[in-house]
């Protein structure tokens, strides 16, 4: 796909195939909030969520055709969102405090 | 507002292509924004999800589940109606593009509705922070919880409430400006080189259904298995 492409008309189908994809892994998300996965459960659910917001930010969103500066940005968003959270948490599991009760 | 010149084409820029490139990268600026605007309230549910983790748990399993798969199910339908809109308008078809931005105001409104009947169910059992929340010998058993954690689960619902509420102002102030594109594309203002209002629209509703991806199973879904 050319970068660039601000007239691309993406086919109807893969809108559906998206929709149908996104619908298909909510049921897996709820299937998997049953399992017991032990410490790992909200990593599942947080990787299913991932992957839905991905093909929705790719297809739906258009960024897949966007110019490379977009596409720049999406994942700058993503990095910074990380580094809240990462830094955040980073702080909070290694206090030796009683916060942590 | 600017709409009313003949040519689509600002002044400032080159050419229509440079003129939606830069829509879409200020969009995008836009958006990042608001991902680290949720994402401040993501942080503070980590931190206190895993300070409180069973308290979590607990208090997840008072929201009704079916109701969230239910209103998941709704907003991704509405973002395919979305991109059926944006598809349709960049073709130049407006009343197309204006009947799926009605279907996707209905589908929003549909959600907005089963949040409304969320929120009722938690002013019934005395379970919103700050302005309903019941006594603890109520609230307790309610949650199955005892001691300190019955306060505790004042969090969890402050984050339900926080996160949730972000999320549906979102939705509210979205869906006026679909009602507006509605009737703008319904009365062609829209063609083949020039649909950029839907399509910026439609960037923001994705978004906003991006949220409630996260906030299904965080919220709904934990404390399941």
């Amino acid at each position: 796909m050319s970068s660039g492409g601000s007239h691309h008309v993406v086919s109807v189908w893969a809108y559906l195939g998206v929709f149908l994809a996104l619908m298909a892994f909510t049921g897996i998300t709820v299937w998997a909030a049953g399992q017991d996965f032990g410490v790992y459960n909200t990593a599942v659910a947080v990787g299913i969520a991932v992957a839905k917001a991905t093909m929705v930010v790719l297809i739906f969103m258009h960024v897949k055709w966007g110019t490379k500066l977009t596409q720049l940005f999406v994942v700058a968003g993503v990095v910074f969102l990380l580094i809240l959270i990462a830094i955040t948490m980073s702080d909070y599991i290694s206090r030796p405090w009683p916060i942590m009760q | 507002m600017s709409e009313a010149h003949s040519t689509p084409l600002q002044h400032h820029f080159t050419s229509l292509e440079q003129q939606k490139d830069a829509a879409t990268l200020g969009m995008w600026a836009f958006l990042v924004q608001e991902v680290l605007f949720f994402g401040g309230m993501f942080t503070a549910y980590t931190v206190y999800r895993n300070q409180h983790y069973s308290v979590f748990e607990a208090c997840s399993h008072h929201l009704d589940w079916k109701l969230g798969a239910f209103n998941t199910a709704v907003l991704i339908g509405s973002s395919l109606t979305m991109a059926l809109a944006v598809h349709a308008a960049a073709l130049g078809k407006g009343r197309a593009a204006a009947l799926w931005l009605a279907a996707t105001i209905g589908l929003g409104s549909i959600f907005l509705g089963v949040k409304v009947v969320e929120y009722h169910e938690k002013w019934e059992h005395q379970l919103i922070p700050g302005l309903r929340w019941g006594p603890a010998e109520e609230v307790g058993p309610a949650l199955h919880l005892s001691g300190a954690d019955v306060d505790r689960a004042q969090l969890y619902f402050s984050l339900y409430f926080g996160m949730t509420g972000l999320h549906a102002l979102h939705m509210i102030i979205g869906i006026p400006i679909l009602a507006w594109l509605a009737w703008r594309a319904w009365a062609g203002h829209f063609t083949t080189e020039y649909s950029t209002p839907v399509e910026m629209t439609g960037l923001y509703w994705h978004f906003v259904d991006i949220v409630w991806i996260f906030l299904f199973p965080l919220l709904y879904l934990i404390g399941h298995h």
